[in-house]
């Protein structure tokens, strides 16, 4: 029931049973006219490495001041063309499956968010980073650094190329394996929209085993981070194609356009 | 139009992992004023976890307005020219959990309100960002007016004001759990 915390070896049933009790706990709290809620909750033992790293008081409810009722201004300046493309970085073309990913980023009223910045990094098609503390022993890709980069369109659109990501064993529990995920950031139109976050595929058989994704206690919540594939994203002979939308909810600029400039 | 009245839902956060330190740090991230402008302020600290050690592979982002206290809508922060203030840097810690910045003192935003800038932490192992705010020590009596400030219980308020530590310095350390732990903020983003 209380696991040591200082075990060094959990079984994946610990895990999965820890996963389970919690999940079965939120559900009680939540009541009809407060539901669970989307982001995961940073006490999710779980997951390690939250445990001495979770704030215990309430956080402190604030009125967003002017500066977080906007963002930094990204631009062409800032990002190149290329960045979006992470299979082109190198002399030659990297190993793996290509895909295309594609979505819209938006607001919780379905407006866009403009020209701001979307970054991600990943693992190759081996499940290794490019990161030095990555230990994991799969071979790394010469041709594969993992970063790219992109602003979003006036629509709130995004548009990368890549390689499909491996799932990679991490020290969470004996045998953890995460699911294949990119990593994403993104700026809103106000910083309080900030986001980081992971980007899933569908149907991976390691959701239900991953303490990370299983933070997210609802399971419509969980399912908004998994991309769903699109055959009109595809293009013949070249690419798999996925589409993702991101919703960034929170307090907006009280100086955007009126509403009848856009059209959502 | 109906959507407008269906509010989408939110993308829930996920931890920033311990491997962004290839990608997301950039050149010029934490130089939001370039050290040698007369200007330019430090503002620097330690991530500490609930056992008071270090945090090696935490990321954290400032976000504040000029010396008039108006947000930058220059553009730039990732291609920095030395001149422009953008307002924004981001800044991986080191080995010893330590983070350094060089920008502007802000300006106050509205009138009976203090300056501040806005600090965001990114860890592996925080599974969703964490805002503060980083006031400034050498503002007692602006502090003692501020609205936010005002609300804290007084034995942590002392956790959001980087304190001068030096000539033109701050010290503004982030302790995510236990003693000492750093008033954390929630702009109705918690959901």
């Amino acid at each position: 029931m209380h696991p040591t915390v200082s075990h060094p070896d959990p079984s994946q049933q610990v895990i999965s049973d820890g996963i389970a009790d919690r999940h079965d706990r939120e559900r009680r709290l939540a009541t009809s006219d407060r539901g669970l809620r989307a982001h995961p909750r940073r006490d999710f033992a779980p997951y390690r490495s939250t445990l001495l790293r979770h704030p215990t008081h309430e956080l402190v409810r604030t009125d967003p001041e002017d500066i977080e009722l906007v963002s930094p201004a990204f631009g062409h300046t800032d990002v190149a063309p290329e960045e979006a493309d992470l299979t082109i970085q190198h002399a030659g073309e990297p190993l793996g499956e290509r895909i295309i990913i594609t979505g819209r980023v938006l607001d919780g009223d379905g407006r866009p968010v403009r020209n701001q910045l979307v970054e991600i990094w990943q693992a190759n098609a081996s499940g290794r980073y490019v990161h030095k503390r990555d230990q994991h022993p799969a071979p790394l890709d010469p041709n594969f650094t993992g970063v790219g980069r992109i602003v979003t369109g006036d629509d709130g659109s995004y548009r990368l190329t890549t390689i499909k990501p491996g799932a990679y064993p991490w020290k969470n529990h004996r045998n953890a394996w995460r699911p294949a995920h990119i990593h994403f950031s993104f700026f809103g139109s106000a910083f309080t929209q900030r986001l980081v976050t992971q980007m899933y595929f569908p149907g991976d058989p390691l959701f239900a085993l991953d303490p990370i994704y299983q933070s997210i206690v609802d399971p419509a919540a969980r399912e908004r981070l998994v991309a769903g594939y699109d055959h009109e994203v595809s293009e013949p002979e070249w690419a798999i194609g996925y589409r993702w939308d991101v919703v960034l909810t929170g307090p907006r600029s009280t100086w955007m356009e009126p509403e009848d400039a856009d059209h959502v | 139009m109906s959507e407008q009245h269906r509010p989408l839902g939110q993308t829930p956060s996920q931890t920033v992992g311990p491997f962004f330190g290839y990608a997301l740090p950039y050149p010029g991230g934490p130089e939001v004023r370039a050290p040698w402008q007369p200007d330019a302020v430090r503002v620097h600290g330690t991530v500490l976890d609930g056992a008071g050690e270090p945090i090696p592979d935490a990321i954290v982002e400032i976000w504040g307005a000029d010396a008039a206290g108006l947000a930058s809508t220059e553009r730039g922060s990732l291609d920095r020219d030395q001149h422009a203030f953008t307002g924004f840097g981001r800044a991986a810690v080191d080995r010893d959990g330590h983070y350094s910045f060089t920008t502007i003192k802000p300006g106050a935003m509205r009138d009976g309100s203090a300056p501040y800038l806005l600090v965001t932490v990114f860890a592996r192992g925080v599974l969703h960002h964490l805002f503060t705010r980083a006031y400034f020590g050498d503002e007692p009596e602006a502090n003692a007016a501020d609205p936010l400030l005002t609300r804290i219980d007084p034995d942590r308020r002392g956790t959001l004001v980087a304190e001068p530590d030096a000539a033109s310095s701050y010290r503004f350390d982030v302790r995510l759990q236990g003693e000492g732990e750093t008033v954390f903020l929630d702009y109705g983003t918690e959901r």
